[in-house]
């Protein structure tokens, strides 16, 4: 395949200085694209189709290795290696072979890139995060979970319907990080008669599921006009099957660093990531103090998703920020007038090299909270464009937004 | 519909073998499972019990979903019973049933020889746990403590497999078979385990690293073998067991590597260049190579042993019965019968070393052990590179097969390492040149202190090149219970 293009694109290779040449990969590769001799294990990159079935038998890590190249390493060069080259220049711009990739499916990975584009720039997973699985699943081959339950998390008279959709995995492995995501096949067909593209949805429950050890997720799904995904999950029975694809996303995710201290910035069903990062805060380090901060925008508390629960979390694991925008007796509040308010514990984030600043809502918080931090940045003599940069390379600036 | 491929926890047993529908089994199972969660919690100390440790484990046997890596104490591991995915219409490989269908039963007349190989398998794996028990106190850093317990869990499955099918095939002999697992002990005086090499303590890092490099590398052949068996729950146990396997080579590997990087720089940093000044690097608080050199001779002559007779009736009797072939059998070009071959075995003639053609069939061991030695040397020559590297001159060289055995045609005679026949007393005078002596052995437990910060290595070893699961340098891999 890739030797025929002249576009750069990436190379499939194994590192021969971490190799112990166990050949796991090779009886694991079901194109038969890896071989070896009594020298190297090689990728032949005329077989690879990047399924990545190699990746998680090695016991070494060799395996991961990739090259943007305009010419594809032979087979030969390969095998004459003693170590790996160095990534050759490859002039900026020319090279649109994409990262690790969101998503092996181009209709996916596209939507993620849209959802992460507010980050200015190519989205990174945070260096201690856990490796994310992706694609498991897809439209051809979905999996099937059972509803466990459907719990509207709104007020009942608030006009947003909020729901908290449990989702029983079964036997069937589904290894999810909290910040991933999942597709939902609607059922039925559209206007031309094809079935449903699968909707994306953040999982809302931490990796261990939604109680501890048992292979179930959470989501949090509103409910919109017209939504037929949206209403379709709303509606779900306890006891419905659904079909499930994924999971999908790779970057934005939690960092194992204890020590990370979070900012943690949503309005409404943006905040289902978050709760995943909590809970599994919650759960691995519990004794934790002063390193998640939340905040949280919505019009009402009415309206706000896990207004309950959030309020028993202690302020001392977690600082919860709530701004409302339609409260009878109060001045709207939107969540950058909040983090303006407390500009002085965001300094202290944008200055901490191990600070994390996640984002997650509706497309239109953008512009707000970017103005709000880049005022804040400035206060402390800090330029919000650079650091956002710094940041969003180091894995610590995410964005997620619809 | 019976899910082949994903981990079933719907029994307390993870296992896609269908357990829950298998009362029977289930049954014996679940009475066996106590008494292997006694010998664990015995086992190693309680503290590094109470410790969480980032391991990996197995969410389904496909490639995508069997290593999946969180933290979880080591009793709360969910060991299960895991066996590759069955390739449709597999046949037997070798031997005078070639191209019959595999086994899905043991055969009648197979059934001692069957039992008998998967319980001498089974009796290793819980031998190297017992021999690796106090390791965790002296471990070089964190990363190598969880690469220890993770070697350690697997071999804790590694006797669930076996036991498995012990239970399911075997009956009741089987059930005594599985319960004579846990009733020997390594190194016991009464009840000793079956094969001398898991009798002796894996007393230091070195020592272990030396032991995951060469001994468990006999497993893997051996396994390899079963791989290819006619009777297929033995060959898609071992199919699983082998990418399991994979990390304990890269355990042995990568430690002895680390091991002879920090000499050599250690050497490099004081300006030392003669690796045979041996109180100088001594001094530095590292190994120096040609102790190295000594343990290499010692474990990997120990392991050679493992591989028996170098003619075999007993060998040519399971690959005629299609219970175990070579080391990639369906990947070998010939009659996969050896009934007109030959094979070159050692042997010993006039005073001298000759290969002599012997019938293939009955070289099975010979040929195994060949395939070993050629795996066992791409290592060394890894290892020689980092030597090479750091520009010090000095080459790590396996000894010629009939150093230092007991086992076989060498067994009654005495060798060097380079094959020359020796008297007693020529031998005598040099033993402590080629394997390690006691003041060696001191020497190398002097360094063993523990070192638990996060991201920080004892002296004498250097840090990992790639982290487990791509981790960063000072990831905590164990977090540690203080009592």
């Amino acid at each position: 395949m890739g030797h025929l293009m002249t576009k750069p694109f990436r190379q499939h290779l194994i590192d021969p200085e971490i190799c112990i040449r166990c050949y796991t990969c090779e009886m694991t590769c079901p194109e038969q694209a890896i071989e070896h001799d009594d020298n190297n294990v090689v990728v032949d990159v005329e077989k690879c189709k990047f399924c990545k079935d190699c990746i998680p038998v090695c016991p070494t890590g060799a395996i991961d290795e990739w090259r943007v190249v305009t010419e594809a390493y032979t087979l030969e060069q390969q095998y004459s290696w003693t170590e790996l080259p160095e990534q050759e220049d490859i002039p900026e711009g020319e090279d649109d072979s994409g990262a690790d990739g969101e998503a092996h499916d181009d209709a996916i990975a596209a939507l993620l890139a849209e959802a992460h584009k507010g980050a200015g720039g190519k989205a990174k997973a945070p260096a201690t995060a856990s490796k994310a699985t992706i694609n498991l699943y897809n439209q051809g081959k979905p999996a099937e979970a059972r509803v466990q339950g459907n719990y509207r998390l709104t007020d009942p008279g608030s006009d947003a319907d909020v729901r908290h959709i449990i989702l029983d995995l079964g036997g069937q492995p589904f290894p999810v990080l909290e910040g991933q995501s999942v597709g939902i096949i609607p059922p039925g067909t559209d206007a031309d008669g094809n079935p449903h593209l699968p909707r994306l949805y953040s999982v809302s429950s931490p990796r261990d599921g939604e109680r501890p050890n048992f292979n179930n997720l959470s989501l949090t799904v509103k409910r919109e006009p017209h939504g037929i995904c949206s209403n379709y999950v709303c509606d779900l029975q306890k006891g419905d099957t659904v079909k499930l694809t994924g999971p999908f996303g790779s970057t934005f995710l939690l960092p194992s660093d204890s020590e990370a201290h979070l900012l943690m910035i949503c309005t409404g069903t943006g905040s289902a990531p978050f709760r995943g990062f909590t809970m599994r805060r919650q759960r691995e380090t519990p004794s934790l103090n002063e390193s998640l901060t939340l905040v949280f925008g919505a019009r009402r508390p009415g309206d706000l998703p896990y207004f309950g629960p959030l309020k028993k979390v202690p302020e001392s694991f977690m600082k919860k920020l709530f701004a409302f925008s339609r409260q009878s007796d109060a001045p709207k509040q939107y969540v950058q007038d909040k983090l303006r308010e407390e500009a002085e514990r965001v300094q202290e984030i944008l200055k901490n090299p191990k600070g994390h600043i996640y984002i997650c809502g509706l497309k239109a918080m953008e512009h707000g909270v970017e103005e709000a931090l880049s005022d804040i940045a400035r206060g402390v003599g800090l330029n919000w464009s650079d650091l956002r940069d710094t940041m969003r390379s180091d894995g610590r600036y995410h964005v997620e937004t619809y | 519909m019976l899910d082949l491929i994903n981990v079933s926890y719907d029994t307390q047993i993870p296992n896609n073998v269908g357990l829950s529908s298998d009362k029977r089994v289930l049954k014996a199972l679940e009475k066996w499972h106590p008494g292997y969660i006694n010998w664990w919690n015995d086992l190693i100390p309680q503290n590094f019990q109470k410790s969480m440790v980032y391991l990996r484990t197995a969410v389904s046997v496909d490639p995508k979903g069997w290593a999946k890596f969180d933290y979880v104490k080591m009793p709360e591991y969910r060991w299960g019973v895991l066996l590759a995915p069955q390739v449709e219409d597999r046949r037997i490989p070798c031997g005078e049933h070639l191209g019959e269908p595999a086994w899905q039963e043991v055969p009648g007349e197979y059934r001692s020889l069957m039992r008998r190989l998967i319980v001498i398998q089974g009796d290793t794996e819980p031998a190297s746990v017992e021999q690796q028990r106090f390791l965790g106190l002296t471990a070089p850093s964190l990363y190598d403590m969880r690469n220890l317990f993770q070697v350690n869990v697997e071999e804790g499955r590694h006797l669930w497999a076996m036991v498995y099918l012990l239970h399911k095939y075997f009956g009741r002999d089987g059930r005594e078979e599985a319960d004579d697992l846990l009733r020997r002990q390594s190194g016991s005086e009464e009840a000793p385990r079956m094969l001398g090499a898991f009798n002796e303590e894996t007393p230091d890092w070195l020592s272990f690293f030396m032991f995951t490099y060469f001994t468990d590398r006999d497993g893997k052949m051996q396994l390899e073998s079963l791989a290819q068996s006619g009777f297929d729950p033995l060959s898609r146990t071992c199919r699983f067991m082998l990418t399991e396997e994979a990390h304990h080579m890269f355990v042995g590997e990568t430690g002895v590597g680390r091991t002879i990087q920090r000499t050599c720089e250690a050497m490099n940093e004081a300006g030392i260049t003669d690796p045979y000044d041996v109180d100088k690097i001594r001094d530095l608080g590292v190994i120096d190579l040609p102790t190295i050199q000594k343990k290499l001779n010692l474990h990997y002559t120990l392991s050679l042993d493992l591989f028996g007779q170098e003619v075999s009736t007993n060998a040519a009797n399971a690959f005629n019965a299609g219970i175990k072939g070579r080391y990639q059998e369906v990947k070998l070009g010939d009659d996969h019968k050896l009934t007109d071959d030959t094979y070159a075995v050692w042997d010993f003639e006039d005073g001298k070393l000759v290969r002599k053609e012997v019938p293939a069939l009955t070289a099975i061991n010979m040929r195994l052990r060949d395939d070993y030695t050629k795996d066992a040397a791409g290592g060394v020559g890894r290892w020689n590179k980092i030597i090479e590297k750091a520009g010090i001159e000095f080459e790590l060289k396996l000894p010629h097969e009939a150093f230092h055995r007991k086992i076989g045609v060498f067994a009654d005679k005495l060798f060097a390492p380079d094959g020359t026949l020796l008297s007693g007393a020529d031998y005598d005078a040099r033993f402590n040149d080629w394997l390690p002596s006691k003041a060696d052995g001191d020497f190398i437990q002097s360094l063993m202190k523990p070192c638990t910060e996060p991201g920080k290595y004892a002296g004498w070893i250097a840090p990992p090149k790639v982290g487990i699961d791509n981790k960063p340098g000072d990831f905590e891999y164990v977090k540690l219970h203080m009592a």
